[in-house]
């Protein structure tokens, strides 16, 4: 399958009214909220976005404030992709009917983390089965921060969370992170990808295709918490980047099926000496400080050694290697 | 009262009554999840579509969680919604039944009660819609098949009124209703059309500073289901309770509109009377165990003695003033509950209905039957002793055991 690909220069994108405005209450360094903005640079047309519980719901429409200039739907936690459902099914029906006006309406659904790998999937993996004409866009910043810093399905191994603390025989988190996209490409949906905001162009194109296309589409968007990470909020971009340069959070799309390695990771692959070592992203987070203490500095030669088996794996996937 | 239009008289169980009162609504979006017994409502629903004898999309979840927040979704977007559960499935929506009626969609749901597990039991009780009762939505309890179709296509009407904009549940007793084949007066489908017209939709302020129709619309946009602080939530609450309010009336004249173009009423849409002018006992109830005391107040009146029933249509909002009205002259009072409220002195409606007595300078005496839990039969010779205890109260002057169970093993 093609998909058509929007060609937007840097001009078109800053010039372009923003549908995620300022005003919000989000952290200083939330990425999450740079991903809301770089989201809303996509829209084509008529769009109704529909979220679940999380840090980017509450900080944004606090009654009676809102930053968002299009229509929004938020209800409750485990149900985004349950919302867009209704809300598609809803624009469909009534435009036959005649009783809206007869044109296309994207809807995207919006959820962090917990709302998607954990209390969500369920309600997610109804949603693309029923094969609903919507963009699920997770901003994964890898663990509860709304209600604290709590681990989640999309926590990775041997991070510190309240709730998988780095204790005297605890290193953090014991479980790995939950292959989330992997498991939608596993419903058979017409696009699949996974994004990041530094590389914020591929962000917007991904963000793109996901409304082309016809049927569900998800995107995996990586987005870091300096509250969560307890790392520096000036940095967050950086973090951004180097997840995908350590291959930690490798780029790609898999469109019908097929899987395809986007530029920034492709280069990596093309080059494997520009790999970073998994180290350099996890120095600079205070949730894997514990890792750098001689009791538990084993855990990052496995946590190098899954991101390589990983990172061969999806290669592999891609028909590279 | 003679009907106003020609009827058809169809062989329906309550659950078809409710689907075809649904298909003849002209509802946009059906989202449901199947569950005994309210199952016959949605595979009837989803043989309409399949024929192309509705336009509607149909949605079957994954789960009544998503059934409902699909529903409520939709509602928003400006659809006429449809769902249907029971006992354990209504139990899963408990989040979003709040939601919804915080939302203010107004979606209609109609409910074939069921036993709450464990034990898992299949059959008939209330004590699903019962546990939902302070969830925000209306409740309707129907007394046969075809004031389940009535109040089916009533409900919508009330719902989408604008002073009210609340959610509706229509509650049929599961299997003595959901599938026992009555007669059904159906009305041709363009009465129930014009009856329950095209949604109409409130103009409200939009962030923009525009008026705008209550909906998520792109040319429109509107943030819907905010975060609100302590310095706001309340007064959301406080309006919720308003249109509560609000809806006695309009349930009231939506019941005396529909009566005049159908020929049945049901009291006053809140209350179902009989013979409660001069009654000195009489029993309160819900749903289709009316019909059962009904047969008994019969025999009874026969016999000469002064028996009355009170039938709760209308559960929420409580038609409070209306309980105390209809109840003034009656001497012994019993209520029957079917489903339990654990450690609070009686059911539920003994509650509702004990509190509206109370301000009351004469305090008639009043007992609680628990009743049909999981589907128990409750047969004619057991109201008939409801009767006598009550009688025997007023001779003896005193009630020894207030809170009874009927036709249950100790």
């Amino acid at each position: 399958m093609q998909i058509e690909e929007w060609k937007f220069t840097a001009k078109d994108i800053a010039e372009k009214t923003d549908l995620f405005m300022s005003g919000h209450r989000a952290c200083a360094g939330c990425a999450p909220a740079t991903v809301m903005r770089l989201i809303l640079k996509a829209v084509r047309g008529p769009t109704i976005v529909t979220m679940a519980t999380g840090c980017m719901e509450v900080v944004s429409t606090i009654y009676p404030y809102t930053s968002w200039a299009l229509p929004w739907l938020h209800t409750a936690f485990e149900n985004a992709a349950a919302n867009a459902s209704g809300i598609e099914a809803a624009i469909k029906i009534m435009r036959k009917k005649g009783r809206i006006k007869d044109e296309h309406v994207d809807v995207i659904a919006i959820a962090g983390d917990g709302g998607t790998y954990d209390i969500g999937i369920q309600a997610l993996s109804g949603a693309v089965e029923r094969g609903h004409d919507f963009l699920f866009v997770l901003y994964d910043n890898e663990a509860y921060m709304n209600t604290g810093i709590q681990r989640s399905g999309g926590t990775p191994l041997g991070a510190s969370t309240t709730t998988s603390p780095a204790g005297e025989v605890i290193p953090g988190k014991l479980e790995a992170k939950k292959p989330i996209a992997d498991i939608i490409v596993a419903h058979e949906i017409p696009y699949v990808a996974t994004a990041s905001p530094y590389y914020w162009r591929n962000l917007i194109t991904k963000v793109r295709k996901g409304l082309e296309v016809e049927g569900p589409a998800f995107l995996h968007v990586f987005a870091p918490c300096p509250r969560g990470w307890r790392s520096d909020p000036a940095k967050s971009i950086e973090l951004s980047r180097l997840a995908v340069e350590t291959c930690v959070f490798p780029l790609w799309e898999c469109i019908s099926g097929e899987y395809k390695l986007s530029s920034p990771s492709k280069v990596i692959a093309m080059a494997p000496q520009k790999k970073k070592p998994v180290k350099e992203y996890l120095a600079v987070q205070g949730r894997f400080r514990h890792l750098f203490t001689p009791k538990y500095e084993k855990l990052l030669d496995e946590i190098q050694r899954i991101t390589d088996q990983k990172w061969q794996k999806l290669l592999k996937k891609c028909g590279i290697a | 009262m003679k009907s106003l239009v020609e009827q058809k008289v169809l062989a329906l169980n309550g659950d078809e009554a409710v689907a075809y009162a649904a298909k003849q609504a002209d509802v946009d979006v059906v989202a449901a999840y199947p569950i005994t017994p309210q199952t016959i409502i949605v595979e009837r629903f989803s043989e309409y579509v399949a024929n192309g004898e509705v336009e509607t999309a149909f949605i079957c979840t994954e789960s009544e969680h998503s059934a409902l927040t699909a529903c409520l979704a939709a509602s928003l977007t400006g659809a006429r919604t449809f769902t249907a559960s029971a006992s354990a499935g209504l139990a899963l929506m408990h989040e979003m039944l709040f939601v919804t009626s915080g939302c203010r969609a107004p979606v209609v749901m109609a409910i074939a009660n069921r036993a709450l597990s464990a034990p898992i039991n299949i059959h008939g009780d209330q004590s699903d819609t019962m546990a939902q009762r302070d969830s925000g939505w209306i409740q309707i309890y129907a007394e046969n098949a075809q004031e389940v179709y009535d109040s089916v296509i009533q409900a919508f009407r009330i719902a989408e009124h604008p002073d009210v904009l609340l959610p509706v549940m229509v509650c049929l007793d599961g299997f003595q209703l959901s599938h026992s084949v009555e007669n059904v007066n159906v009305f041709p489908d363009e009465i129930v059309k014009k009856f329950v017209e095209v949604r109409r939709f409130p103009k409200v302020l939009t962030h923009e500073g525009k008026l705008a129709l209550l909906k998520l619309d792109p040319e429109n946009p509107m943030t819907m289901g905010p975060l609100a602080f302590p310095n706001y939530y309340f007064e959301f609450k406080r309006q919720q309770e308003e249109a509560m309010k609000n809806a006695l009336e309009v349930i009231r004249q939506v019941h005396d509109e529909y009566a005049r173009i159908s020929g049945r009423n049901y009291g006053d849409g809140l209350l179902d009377y009989y013979y409660l002018e001069d009654a000195e006992i009489a029993a309160v109830c819900l749903g289709s165990t009316a019909g059962t005391v009904k047969t008994v107040v019969d025999e009874l009146r026969a016999e000469g003695v002064k028996a009355g029933l009170l039938r709760i249509r209308t559960l929420r909002p409580l038609p409070f003033e209306g309980i105390q009205k209809a109840l003034e002259n009656v001497k012994a009072i019993a209520v029957m509950d079917r489903s339990m409220s654990f450690g609070g002195y009686g059911g539920a409606v003994f509650h509702e209905v004990r509190h509206a007595l109370y301000d009351y300078d004469k305090h008639p005496f009043t007992v609680n039957y628990i009743y049909g839990l999981g589907g128990r039969d409750t047969s004619p010779m057991q109201i008939r002793e409801i009767y006598r205890d009550l009688q025997e109260i007023l001779e003896k002057n005193r009630v020894e055991t207030p809170i009874r169970y009927v036709g249950l093993r100790e």
